[in-house]
């Protein structure tokens, strides 16, 4: 066992993927000689070759048109984007051309796209997003966004095999922050489409992923200590396709539901998964379906703005506790 | 104040004081440029830190081309345009510190922040989006008859993106009064140039959009000053647009953290010796057309204005919470504040 970092696992994640299939090559800006903006492959240059690793002009729309061209010729592209903000760049072809590939034409588009999302970095408007919601709506999108350092390893691994597109929402705030024992030399794959229950608890269940995944933790263990309550987490870990029979079986279990996001609100991917609860389980709620987001605006650079417009753990707490108490 | 008798004659239409005033926009920059980087290593910037060391010449100059009443649109390392342009040292202060105060209320960071008055526009991070930004500024300059141009700033890099082709083309079809000026500093980020286009002169992409392309010496002032100005006044008389591609080199790292692993210490090195602001000194008092006695009053003059804006910005609190909702919309003015912010925790 080794303690790893985050973004060490997601190295160890491509890089044992390239090792094992020559087909799989990265592509995006500043990622071989200087290794990436936050050094996530760093050393792959050296290891692997320009032509495996390759540093591009900035043209997100190429990057990502051009890896679902070499796709659809047998070779497993792996795109950064520098900062998953400018993936806007990237839109058009991504739900027109990529997203409707398969289904329209038969292609094979086995691309990844990754790159550092999310906020609670001090980062402003446009090097905070996590624009999950805007690929959510369109089918033929796999969209993923691990919480752990063992999902980060094991889910970028199994985007890189999976046959489809995938987006994959790594949080720049976890990059250093988060350290785990990783076994060495095992083949370590998280499912694509499977939820992991982060805390066992039967009173509330809170629905949850990437770095909230953190500040729900850090929540159920201040409601534990100072109000004896036990409170389950599901890390959702893919948002689509989504593990939603997970959500259901913990929901059978505590009769209340909390939805918590780090994007804003409205047309967010909680008011989805309230949805489908609606729909399939409403006969098991003892409470209203609840949503802890981000406030609908734009993300503030200052750092008392935005930890207002963000979630917070005690947000969390505060909304469990109202949960509870209904 | 003595001048040299017998001084050459001053080019471009330029007056012994706009050479003064460019000599303090230089030395202001760079004078700013130097505090931040200390308030930084203070842990008082916020975010990233970006230097414009060694371009300081082309961001002033083109921007001295300029009318009053033109606009233009910086970059991240424009500071020297938005200074001449009229935007105050204490406001960029403000603006890296995330101050409330700050022209964005502490909402963006660094030079990310506009004046339509004085006549600059803030960028976005995405680049190459203020270029199709910018023609339709010079779009409704025409459209309604003003004597007014755009001046729009992308780097090498920008020059990659779809925006960039977007919107010089579109504006190269229109006709419309604007200026871009594509700054070549050698890198986009830890990328060179060569990595980034295939054109050895980037001018040369103007050829593609039937517009005159120029390429000038960066660090050069008065050469960057002449070429805009003939671009400006071209644009101004309904010739509509010119590209110039400015050649110059980015000395520090592309922001604070970088290492600049990828520049060689003698490229660095050679730069040096081709500093713009020791270029620009050396030609105006070389000529006699400034003397020692003004330089050294504005070096003053500008140490002077510096304590007092970083003191002045140092007191100053950072923005309330709840101002966070304000804006997104003019009505509603207030986005509301979540469900559970209402309950006790
Ligand atoms: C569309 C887009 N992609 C990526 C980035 C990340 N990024 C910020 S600055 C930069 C390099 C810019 O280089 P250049 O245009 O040459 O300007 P310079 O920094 O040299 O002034 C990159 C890649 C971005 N801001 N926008
Ligand atoms: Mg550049």
């Amino acid at each position: 066992m080794a303690e790893v970092t985050y973004l060490e696992a997601l190295r160890q994640g491509m890089w044992e993927e390239m090792v094992r299939d020559e087909r799989v090559f990265l592509l995006g800006e500043d990622i071989g000689a200087y290794g990436g903006a936050f050094k996530v492959t760093d050393g792959f240059l050296e290891r692997f070759g320009a032509n495996r690793v390759v540093d591009t002009p900035i043209s997100e729309a190429a990057i990502v048109g051009a890896a679902a061209g070499a796709a659809h010729m047998g070779l497993r592209p792996v795109a950064e984007m520098q900062f998953i903000d400018f993936i806007s760049c990237a839109y058009d072809i991504l739900t027109n051309y990529v997203a409707t590939a398969r289904y329209r034409a038969g292609l094979a588009t086995p691309i990844v796209v990754r790159g550092p999302s999310g906020g609670y970095v001090r980062g402003g408007p446009f090097h905070s997003q996590m624009p999950e919601a805007a690929f959510f709506h369109t089918p033929g999108l796999k969209l993923v966004a691990p919480a752990t350092v063992r999902d980060a390893k094991g889910l970028i691994k199994a985007a890189i095999r999976d046959d489809d597109p995938v987006i994959f929402f790594e949080h720049k705030f976890l990059y250093r922050r988060i350290k785990e024992d990783l076994p060495e030399g095992e083949d370590l794959i998280t499912p694509i489409g499977e939820a992991r229950v982060a805390r066992e608890g039967h009173d509330l269940t809170v629905v949850t992923w990437s770095a909230m995944v953190w500040k729900t933790l850090e929540a159920a263990d201040q409601l534990e200590r100072e109000d004896g309550v036990s409170v389950e987490v599901i890390d959702l870990r893919t948002l689509v396709p989504m593990d939603t029979d997970a959500v259901m079986r913990s929901l059978r279990k505590t009769n209340r539901i909390l939805i918590a996001h780090e994007d804003t609100r409205t047309g967010g991917i909680a008011g989805e998964i309230a949805a489908r609860i609606n729909e399939e389980a409403f006969e098991w709620l003892d409470a209203p379906i609840r949503r802890v987001t981000a406030h609908d605006t734009p993300l503030p650079y200052a750092p008392t703005l935005e930890d207002y417009v963000l979630p917070q753990a005690s947000d969390v707490v505060a909304a469990a506790r109202w949960l509870l108490a209904y | 104040m003595t001048l040299a008798a017998g001084a050459p004659p001053i080019p471009a239409g330029l007056t012994h004081d706009d050479l003064r005033r460019i000599y303090y926009y230089l030395r202001l920059t760079r004078a700013l440029e130097t505090r931040l980087t200390n308030l930084y290593r203070q842990g008082k910037v916020i975010g990233g830190l970006y230097s414009s060391l060694g371009q300081e010449g082309e961001s002033v100059a083109s921007a001295f081309a300029l009318e009053r009443r033109d606009i233009l649109s910086p970059l991240i390392r424009n500071l020297g345009s938005m200074l001449v342009k009229g935007a105050r040292p204490v406001d960029v202060l403000r603006q890296y510190m995330a101050k409330a105060a700050s022209p964005t209320a502490g909402r963006e960071m660094n030079i990310h922040f506009n004046d339509l008055n004085l006549g600059y526009l803030g960028q976005i991070s995405h680049l190459g989006d203020m270029v199709p930004v910018m023609a339709g500024i010079a779009l409704s300059f025409r459209m309604r008859g003003e004597d007014r141009v755009g001046l729009v700033y992308v780097g090498d890099g920008a020059t990659s993106t779809g925006t960039f082709h977007e919107g010089v083309n579109f504006a190269a079809v229109m006709r419309v009064p604007l200026v871009v000026m594509v700054e070549h500093n050698g890198y986009a980020y830890s990328t060179p140039t060569r990595r980034q286009a295939a054109v050895e002169r980037l001018a040369d992409k103007a050829l593609a959009y039937g517009i005159p392309g120029i390429t000038v010496d960066g660090n050069d002032v008065l050469a960057v000053y002449e070429v805009t100005k003939s671009a400006v006044e071209r644009a101004r008389s309904g010739g509509g647009v010119s590209l110039i591609e400015a050649v110059t080199y980015r000395r520090r790292g592309h922001a604070q953290h970088d290492d600049q692993r990828y520049q060689s210490p003698e490229e660095v090195a050679r730069w040096e010796t081709n500093d713009p602001v020791d270029r620009y000194l050396q030609r105006v008092t070389g000529a006699g057309w400034i003397g020692e006695t003004d330089v050294a009053e504005i070096d003053a003059q500008v140490e002077v204005e510096l304590d007092a804006a970083v003191a002045d910005c140092e007191r100053e609190p950072l923005p309330e919470p709840e101002t966070a909702l304000t804006g997104v919309f003019v009505r509603p003015a207030t986005a509301p504040a979540l469900w559970f912010r209402g309950l006790d925790g």
